[in-house]
């Protein structure tokens, strides 16, 4: 019997403890593979956040440090500094990257940190309950937003990539998504360019990963996908909104 | 490169010589922010950062400040940030973190009244927020009180030491008068201060051992309360390293205790007491956490009084009160935004304390 599959040495034997169907399984899966394919597991360190993925550290198998919310680019930047021949990210979601951590957020790329910022775009706060995000789409009813997200009060979605890719700082800025399994395989090469470039010295990777969230959106992890794809993706497309040739 | 040996002097404000002071103890990062009255010290290590080897960066504020402490503290770095009272406040959550994780690191705070943004003037009102964390939570700093350029120099390779030795994030209390004026400092030599093996830290999973996770989440109450006990287990050790300086009469009617700017004054309140005929001690705290609670306890049995003098409202009295555990009176002089009491003010106070404890003797 051929083995064609197997789940990555980097990835611990700790069951994950995400709803199912949520998409930070898949990117935590697509995100080790790569670290053992490119044999970085030792010179890997990542900086987990405040979400529902913030015992990230509990299922990658690398040194990881666990960052207040919002500051996990501010610790990674530490990280970097001190050790720069090293590959480091940081993995956040939408409140850590867009609320209260958005100054960092700009401010790493501003500074054109040489680390992966990955940003996990579910426009809601699962961990905490299912609240508005910054991410959230007019209409969308949230704990916080029982009426529908209302421009008037709640202001609009806020598309943290695009104010990113325009910063001489950012080196590399995508979108990716997965809800689909071409979705995922296109965000496993943008994850491998990513720390390809890491060594280049040249500036920031930013992925966003417009992914969801069965639980806050009160559905099947099949219509969460559905609605993902009819509903977040025409407001944050994927692709690609820097890459390096225009640096 | 300037290697002085400690026998040449140099003029120097407290500022500067305590980012000397960092460079040569071996400092492999900075990360700050401009806030009065301490902005020499980002600017200085900015100056020396591309000659001596170190990494300096100015954060987009204290909150990110504290973090990029935390992640290159955590990655095993020799690191230090600074600020002034409003900053330190944006730091407290990071500091909290940094306690639970058990991150070393030094934190400068060079003083200046307040509350809010208050003045650029000295004063010690951050007393209570060092000593009795100003962060969430259950966690001590071990805090270090300079009172001349000197010690702002002396105290930096002091404060790498303990914060390395107890794994704990260590804060030099300073205050603007400190940071700004200029003294003769005898700087240690570089290199003077080694490295400690740091197995913990997060440089990169090794090939045949377990990774290093560096985290403050620990969400069953079982774990939580064994993290809490070993944090205060540690912070009962650290005791071992109180220090406090006592200068004066040897059977003093009156012991002045106060820390940094303060107790430089009241050395020449001493002598103008001795001159009145009142023996006036001083003892003076270095380290305020662990608090020199011992010998001031002990005092208490050869002595009428205490004075507390402080630049707030009153707050290490309460330890000094505390500490003499209701056998002596203590009393308190203090001044507040940023005035600095002169030894007149405060020597009335000592004569209305040795005339009120001179009606009471027999």
């Amino acid at each position: 019997m051929q083995l064609v599959y197997n789940k990555p040495a980097t990835l611990t034997d700790t069951p994950m403890h995400y709803c199912p169907g949520c998409g930070h399984g898949v990117v935590h899966r697509v995100l080790m593979e790569v670290v053992e394919q490119m044999g970085i597991q030792s010179e890997t360190i990542g900086v987990a956040p405040v979400g529902c993925s913030v015992f990230a550290y509990n299922y990658m198998n690398i040194d990881m440090q666990e960052a207040p919310h919002g500051r996990a680019s501010a610790v990674a930047t530490g990280i970097k500094r001190v050790l720069p021949d090293k590959y480091i990210f940081s993995y956040q979601g939408d409140g850590d990257l867009a609320a209260i951590g958005t100054s960092e957020s700009i401010h790493t790329v501003n500074r054109g940190e040489n680390i992966l910022m990955l940003f996990i775009n579910n426009a809601i706060y699962g961990m905490t309950g299912g609240q508005m995000a910054p991410t959230s789409i007019l209409g969308q009813i949230t704990s916080t937003s029982p009426y529908g997200r209302n421009s008037d009060l709640m202001g609009y979605p806020l598309k943290m990539t695009e104010l990113v890719a325009q910063l001489p700082g950012a080196y590399y800025v995508t979108r990716q998504s997965v809800h689909s399994a071409a979705a995922v395989r296109k965000l496993k090469k943008a994850i491998e360019a990513s720390f390809k470039y890491q060594s280049l010295r040249k500036g920031t990777c930013f992925i966003e990963v417009v992914s969801n969230c069965p639980s806050g959106w009160k559905m099947t992890p099949i219509e969460a996908n559905v609605w993902m794809e009819k509903n977040l993706l025409p407001l944050y497309p994927v692709g690609d909104l820097k890459v390096p040739s225009q640096n | 490169m300037e290697t002085e040996s400690r026998s040449e002097a140099r003029l120097m404000k407290g500022n500067e010589a305590l980012a000397e002071a960092a460079i040569r103890a071996g400092m492999h990062a900075y990360f700050g922010y401009p806030i009065t009255p301490q902005s020499e010290i980002l600017e200085y290590l900015t100056v020396e950062s591309p000659k001596r080897n170190f990494v300096v960066v100015q954060a987009e504020s204290e909150l990110a400040a504290i973090n990029m402490i935390y992640g290159a503290g955590g990655a095993g770095a020799r690191v230090m940030t600074s600020s002034s009272s409003p900053g330190i406040s944006l730091m407290q959550e990071g500091i909290s973190y940094m306690s639970s994780a058990e991150i070393p690191c030094l934190i400068v705070n060079v003083q200046r009244g307040g509350p809010g943004l208050g003045t650029i003037q000295p004063s010690q009102g951050d007393y209570f927020q060092a000593t009795k964390g100003g962060g969430h939570g259950d966690y001590h700093l071990f805090v270090l009180a300079p009172s001349s350029v000197q010690e702002m120099a002396d105290f930096v390779f002091e404060g790498f030491r303990l914060a390395d030795k107890y794994r704990n994030p260590t804060m030099i209390l300073a205050d603007g008068a400190l940071g700004q004026m200029m003294e003769k400092v005898l700087l240690p030599p570089e290199g003077s201060l080694p490295y400690t093996e740091k197995p913990w830290a997060t440089t990169g999973k090794p090939a045949k051992g377990d990774r290093r996770i560096l985290t403050s989440l620990h969400l069953e109450p079982e774990k939580m309360e064994e993290i809490n006990l070993k944090l205060q287990d540690k912070y009962r050790r650290m005791k071992q390293d109180v220090r406090y300086e006592l200068v004066g009469e040897a059977k003093p009617e009156i012991v002045l205790v106060a820390f940094g700017l303060i107790a430089r004054i009241c050395q020449k309140v001493i002598e103008l007491a001795k001159e009145r005929g009142i023996s006036v001690a001083l003892l003076r705290p270095i380290t305020l956490y662990p608090f020199p609670s011992e010998v001031i306890h002990s005092l208490a049995a050869t002595t009428d009084a205490f004075l507390t003098v402080e630049m707030n409202a009153g707050q290490m009295v309460e330890d000094v009160k505390l500490a003499v555990n209701g056998e002596r009176p203590v009393y308190f002089k203090g001044r507040m935004g940023g005035m600095i009491p002169t030894p007149e003010e405060i020597l009335f106070e000592i004569e209305a304390i040795a005339e009120k404890h001179q009606t009471t003797k027999v």
